[in-house]
């Protein structure tokens, strides 16, 4: 049983163990994954604080949602996020805040109005109104307010042509977050599958390391497609931020274009209105320069604008002659407006066709004036698709003199006529009357548009002309980028179709690393790193774990194995030992009784007594073996107490008074009676104690044993009732007093720190009224246990120290089988000891109380208390109190009423006190009993006599009256005792230790000696008696016992039957038959005694069984209920294993051969006594 | 003296010297003690089935062991009946030889319980005659009108 605990205890101890173990690597696991999912959040912190900002903004500014997703969006699409970031540091400041909302507000109504309006309109309100906050923000130093503002306004402007593509932004966002959290998901399932495969599926160490890989594969592969879709997100996301913004630059210049190109327009209308439309003329070259001058700011693009008339070849002479110069030719092709030559060192034009001489042009050109533009190859096919298709043409891109900026020309042709949009090319030619122009300067456009926007550090812009698309114009910005990789063009449509321009943006700057991929993967390669070490670590220990376990479990079972190997092996040794030993002894014994000398008797004794003490030991050890080996079973009979401590006494009595040792034994009068119990191992356990103190006490002091109930000492000390633990505890107070008040007057330990810490005394009940608990006490005054050997005393074959072996004798197994036999009859056992005062043990057990009426029906009342003493009375006289309650103890188990004097004036003063006054006491006083420290301190004799006499009259009126005067003492020298007697100052003698035997015979000679003979005679009377008319079966094989038997047994009055074998036994007792008892030899031909018993009994359970059934009538059996005929061994050698073997085939008991009356006496008296007392 | 005293004298003396010698021991005392009125005769009675049985069994096992193959069992077992009987009467010296020639006997030594069983033949030869003595002795008091101290 115990070992099934302990494994159930392990079980427990391991299930345990694997669910902390679970729990903190969940610990762990909860860590890392809030850790992970935070660390992706943190990398999103744009989109939050974009969110946070948008809270903020619906709160305070009442913006639609959309539109603020929209701005949100555009901002770190622009990358921003400085700016906004600007915004939220400055968020808590109130006035910053009320100025930034102004400005919203302001910008937020605008916005309103804008809707409604043009593109054009719009354009210029939200510059006008954006410059007019910058410099009004500027103004209060708040540069950073300013920028978010600007920022805010540009974005505002940037939204109205990007709603779309930042509509579709945040989703993208949050499919990154999402994306970022499913990764997140990933890992923890990996891991809790990881966890689960390590710690709670029972799976193999090599599935679990298969598992480990697969998830440390698993897990480098998703990191390292986390920074593979991480990277190529953060491109994507580049790209699509380039190409934005490159299409938004191309349509902003094409829209500024388009403006400049409508004012133009404009020009060319109001000069064929005015010029063409009045005659004459209400426009001449002053007012055309200034008026051109005046609305410059409408074109703040062009350089310059001129007006050149179509003029055919005959009407030249007449046009020269009109404006007074003469048409001159344009120096080179290339070069349209040479603004650095003088008009008039020009050529003039040869012959052609028809000319374009410039007749107006604004002043800052008026140096072209008169400067045939047919004459140049550019602008003549320039003016040529301008009048062809009304529309403004476009020139090739060539460098202005003045800027020394690439420029472009736009002309437009001037009709005389309104035309209808679909007139044809023919019509249009006709109906030409001039051609406006106007030089664009590009690079100064692009850097004007550029200004405007922020960030225009972070990409470079080109624009080109790719008219022809082999060899593609640079017209604005530089080849040199840094970043190679990225690149985006952009349409431009600046309204002509014949030329095609391309805006090519590119970053600056390399891009910079993608460090949220980099570091979300980092953290998934940590996480698996890290959980992938751990697990490795953890299936290792677990491995580890698990081999120790097997192993320790195998060395477990193998020491058990050994262990139970080890008990069996003593077990059956030490019986083998007992067999050729009892050889050994009987031999001895049968040397002994052979003629030997003085000598060789000294030496077969000696090796008799070292037998003896051999097989004592060997009995031991079996006991230990059987204890150990769970082979001993207690018995449960009723016993009387009381006669077992004095039995155990009678054997220590020589030793005791040997070496002047006082034995003591106290009983409790709560102590019932009858127990019951295992006699056998409850007198060993005592035994083994007081042979222990007998052993370990020397020449003084006295060895006490005292019995109580448990219950006696579980109240208060200073409650107690009973008399010798109120006298131990009041010493426990008070060790100052000397001599001590003890038995011997020795100091001895305190006994109630023996058993303080029984947990059974704190047990308060145990519910059953008829379990008792005993408490036995052995105090000794010996040598004492050195305090470090206290531990293992209870360890087999363990001593105090090695020396004690040597000097002492023993093999200090009997403490440790008490200690076992106690823990079997369910009790405890402790101690105190201390050097050189003594040590005393206690022990309980727990027992049931029996009736004195169970004992006698057994058979096994030895002595009945005689009755003869009952009411008499007796003085004790010892200055011991213990001593003396000791003494009223046994003397009140025969029924004497006890008085107690401490000293001996004490006692005489009793004596005479009761003379004088006529007292009864001193009167009915059959009795003094005198230690013999008491008598010996006395040495006044007349002391003496006075008790003899206390009348003092000196006639002995009648001897048999006087009070007997009996010396107690432990060791009295034989002439001393004769000395005394022959002074007759003393009846008798008694030796202590007190027991119930000595005591009655020693009272009965002293009281009577005719009582004593009579006593004598009693038993082979009673031999007679029982034995009377009894019929009694000797089987024996051989025909002298037989007769000798037969004779022995007929002589006490039984009729004896007499057979030869086993089977004729067994045919005799055959129910029913007369026989009462039958004595059988074991050994016998044919069928031995063993045998024969088995039959016998067979046959009688059987008989009975039937008989309890009603199977067969009771009558038929002789009136007898149950049938039992006691059956006795006859055996010459007694060894222990024969009396088992006896009991264990069913017989009764066992007498030695030859008989010896007393010994019949006992073996029969069992069975007969009951029966012939009713009988 | 008178006759009865002499003879008193005589039946001690030898009696002790029986005892002294190891012929007998305390169980033929014993033995003598369960006679009185109702069987006066038990010990001679007693003693003469036990030369009875002695007898038998010499013969039995000197048969056994003239066989060639000794049955050491048999003999072993008579031996152990005649020890019986011997330690029954008292008769100390056959039983310790009884134990000597169980000894023979366990070690199938066929030598040795010849030997023995001649002692023990003698052995039973001259306690009978030790016995018949003492019976006579007996006798002799009784018919002087005398009776047999315990």
């Amino acid at each position: 049983m115990g070992k099934q605990n302990e494994s159930s205890f392990h079980g427990l101890h391991s299930e345990w163990k694997s669910w902390r173990k679970l729990l903190v690597l969940l610990c762990i696991l909860g860590g890392l994954a809030v850790g992970s999912i935070r660390f992706p959040l943190n990398f999103d912190g744009k989109d939050r604080v974009s969110d946070s900002c948008e809270g903020e903004l619906v709160r305070h500014f009442n913006v639609s949602k959309s539109q603020l997703h929209a701005l949100a969006s555009l901002y770190s699409d622009s990358e921003k996020i400085a700016s906004l970031e600007c915004t939220k540091e400055l968020g808590p400041g109130p006035s910053t805040t009320d100025r930034i909302s102004c400005a919203m507000k302001l910008m937020c109504s605008k916005k309103q109005e804008l809707m409604d309006e043009d593109e054009t309109a719009l354009q210029n309100s939200i510059s006008d109104a954006s410059s007019a906050l910058v410099s009004m923000l500027v103004d209060n130093t708040l540069q950073t307010s300013a920028t978010v503002v600007y920022a805010y306004a540009s974005g505002m402007m940037e939204r109205c042509w990007w709603m779309q593509a930042s509509k579709e932004f945040p989703s993208v966002v949050y499919g990154y977050v999402f994306g970022t959290m499913k990764r997140c998901w990933w890992i923890l399932a990996g891991v809790g599958c990881l966890c689960l495969s390590v710690n709670l599926i029972p799976l193999t160490t090599w599935w679990k390391k298969q598992f480990l890989t697969v998830f440390f594969c698993g897990g480098i592969a998703l990191s390292f497609y986390t920074f593979w879709s991480g990277s190529r997100e953060f491109h994507s996301r580049r790209e699509e931020t380039l190409a934005s913004m490159c299409d938004e630059r191309a349509r902003m210049l094409q829209d500024q274009f388009n403006v400049s190109m409508n004012h133009v327009h404009a020009l060319a209308i109001l000069v064929s209105t005015f010029h063409h439309g009045k005659n004459p003329s209400a426009i001449d070259q002053k007012t055309f320069g200034e008026y051109a001058e005046r609305t410059s700011f409408e074109r703040p693009l062009t350089s310059g604008v001129a007006y050149a008339l179509k003029v055919v070849h005959s009407e030249r002479e007449q046009f020269e002659k009109q404006h007074g110069w003469r048409i001159k030719k344009m120096e080179s092709d290339d070069q349209a407006l040479v603004q650095d030559c003088i008009p008039e060192k020009l050529d003039p034009a040869p012959v052609q066709d028809e000319y374009a001489p410039v007749i107006f042009s604004q002043e800052s050109v008026a140096h072209i004036v008169s400067i045939d533009m047919m004459s140049g190859k550019e602008d003549r096919e320039n003016i040529l698709r301008a009048r062809a298709s009304g529309k403004g043409v476009l020139t090739s891109p060539f460098k202005l003199l003045k800027s020394n900026n690439l420029g472009v020309v736009l002309t437009f042709a001037v009709y005389n006529v309104p035309l209808s949009p679909h007139a044809t090319s023919e019509q249009r030619i006709e109906a030409t009357v001039g051609y406006l122009g106007a030089s664009y300067d590009v690079p100064s456009l692009v850097e004007k548009l550029l200004h405007q926007l922020a960030s225009r550090q972070t990409i470079v812009v080109n624009v080109y002309d790719t008219t022809n698309a082999s060899a593609p114009i640079l017209m604005y910005g530089t080849d040199v980028a840094e970043d190679m990789s990225l690149f985006r063009a952009s349409n431009l449509d600046f309204g002509d179709p014949m030329r095609k321009h391309e805006m090519h943006c590119r970053f600056k700057q390399k891009p910079p690393e993608p460090t949220s991929a980099i570091d979300s993967s980092t953290v998934i390669l940590a996480i698996v790193l890290l959980v992938s070490y751990i697990c490795n670590a953890a299936i290792n220990k677990i491995e580890k774990v698990e081999e120790e376990f097997r192993e320790m479990t195998q060395l477990k079972v193998r020491a058990e194995a050994a262990d139970v190997a080890k008990s069996q092996f003593l077990a059956t040794v030490s019986h083998e030992i007992r067999t050729p030993m009892n050889g050994v002894l009987g031999m001895l014994q049968m040397l002994m009784d052979t003629e030997l000398n003085d000598k060789q008797i000294d030496y077969a004794e000696t090796a008799h007594r070292s037998g003896t003490e051999l097989i004592s030991l060997i009995n031991e050890v079996l006991d230990h073996a059987k204890i150990e080996s769970g082979r001993l079973e207690l018995e449960a009979v009723p016993f009387e107490l009381r006669p077992v401590l004095d039995n155990v006494f009678s054997l220590f009595s020589g030793k005791s008074s040997e070496k002047g040792i006082e034995l003591a034994i106290y009983v409790s009068d709560q102590v019932p009676q009858v127990v019951i119990g295992d006699p056998g191992r409850f007198r060993q356990i005592i035994t083994n104690l007081v042979g222990n103190s007998v052993k370990f006490t020397h020449d003084k002091g006295h060895i006490f044993v005292s019995v109580h109930l448990a219950d006696e000492v579980t109240i208060s000390p200073v409650e107690v009732q009973d008399p010798v633990l109120k006298l131990s505890f009041g010493l426990a107070q008070d060790t100052s007093s000397k001599p001590y008040n003890t038995l011997s007057g020795s100091l001895v330990v305190n006994r109630w720190k023996s058993w303080e810490h029984f947990k059974i005394l704190d047990r308060v009940d145990i519910g059953d009224s008829s379990t008792i608990r005993l408490l036995v006490t052995v105090e000794d005054t010996g040598v004492g246990i050195p305090v470090d050997a206290q531990s293992r005393i209870f360890t087999p074959f363990m001593q105090a120290d090695s020396s004690t072996s040597r000097m002492y004798g023993g093999t200090g197994i009997g403490l440790s089988i008490s200690k076992r036999l106690v823990d079997l009859m369910g009790g405890e056992i402790g101690f105190v000891s201390e050097c050189d005062v003594g040590s005393t043990f206690s022990f309980t057990v727990c027992l049931r109380k029996g009736e004195l009426s169970s004992l006698d029906a057994k058979g096994q009342h030895c002595d009945a208390t005689p009755v003869e003493f009952r009411g008499s009375k007796a003085l004790v006289i010892d200055q011991k109190c213990i001593r003396a309650e000791v003494t009223r103890y046994h003397l009140e188990r025969l029924g004497i009423s006890v008085h107690i004097a401490s000293t001996l004036k004490a006692a005489c003063c009793f004596l005479s006190g009761g003379v004088t006054s006529g007292a009864s006491a001193p009167v009915g006083l059959s009795m003094i009993l005198i230690d013999k420290d008491v008598w010996d301190e006395e040495k006044d004799v007349s002391v003496h006599r006075f008790l003899r006499d206390p009348s003092g009259n000196g006639i002995v009126e009648f001897e048999a009256d006087l009070p007997k005067i009996i010396l107690l003492a432990t060791a009295i020298a034989p002439d001393e005792r004769h000395e005394l007697k022959l002074a007759g100052l003393i009846d008798d003698v008694l030796m202590k230790p007190l027991r119930l035997g000595g005591l009655m015979v020693c009272l009965q000679e002293a009281l009577g000696s005719g009582k004593k003979s009579r006593v004598r005679r009693k038993k082979p009377t009673n031999l007679q008696n029982l034995l009377r008319g009894k019929h009694i079966l000797v089987v024996d094989d051989n025909v002298v016992n037989r007769r000798v038997a037969q004779g022995a047994l007929e002589r006490y009055g039984a009729i004896v039957t007499c057979v030869c074998s086993g089977r004729a036994a067994v045919e005799l007792l055959e129910p029913p038959h007369k026989f009462d008892a039958c004595f059988m030899d074991r050994h016998m031909p044919e069928m031995d005694g063993f045998e024969a018993t088995r039959h016998i009994r067979a046959r009688e359970t059987q008989i009975n069984e039937q008989l309890a059934s009603g199977e067969v009538s009771i009558e038929k059996y002789g009136n007898k209920p149950c049938w039992h005929t006691p059956i006795m061994a006859i055996t010459a050698d007694v060894i222990q294993a024969t009396s088992e073997e006896c009991r264990k085939c069913g017989m009764d008991d066992f007498v030695a051969k030859p008989f010896k009356e007393e010994q019949l006496y006992n073996a029969v008296a069992r069975f007969f006594e009951s029966s012939g007392q009713s009988g | 003296m008178d006759v009865l005293s002499q003879l008193r004298h005589q039946l001690a003396d030898y009696t002790n010297s029986l005892h002294r010698d190891g012929f007998l021991d305390d169980q033929f005392s014993q033995l003598q003690q369960l006679q009185d009125e109702s069987s006066p005769d038990f010990a001679m009675e007693v003693v003469s089935l036990f030369f009875e049985d002695c007898q038998k069994l010499v013969t039995n096992m000197a048969r056994a062991l003239e066989l060639q193959a000794v049955d050491f069992k048999q003999v072993d077992s008579s031996v152990h009946q005649l020890k019986g009987s011997s330690s029954s009467v008292g008769a100390a010296r056959i039983k310790n030889l009884c134990v000597a020639f169980k000894t023979c006997c366990d070690s199938q030594n066929r030598d040795g319980c010849m030997r023995c069983l001649q002692e023990v033949n003698r052995e039973c030869v001259l306690l009978k005659n030790k016995l018949q003595t003492l019976f006579r002795l007996e006798q002799q008091i009784i018919s002087a009108g005398g009776s047999i101290p315990m």
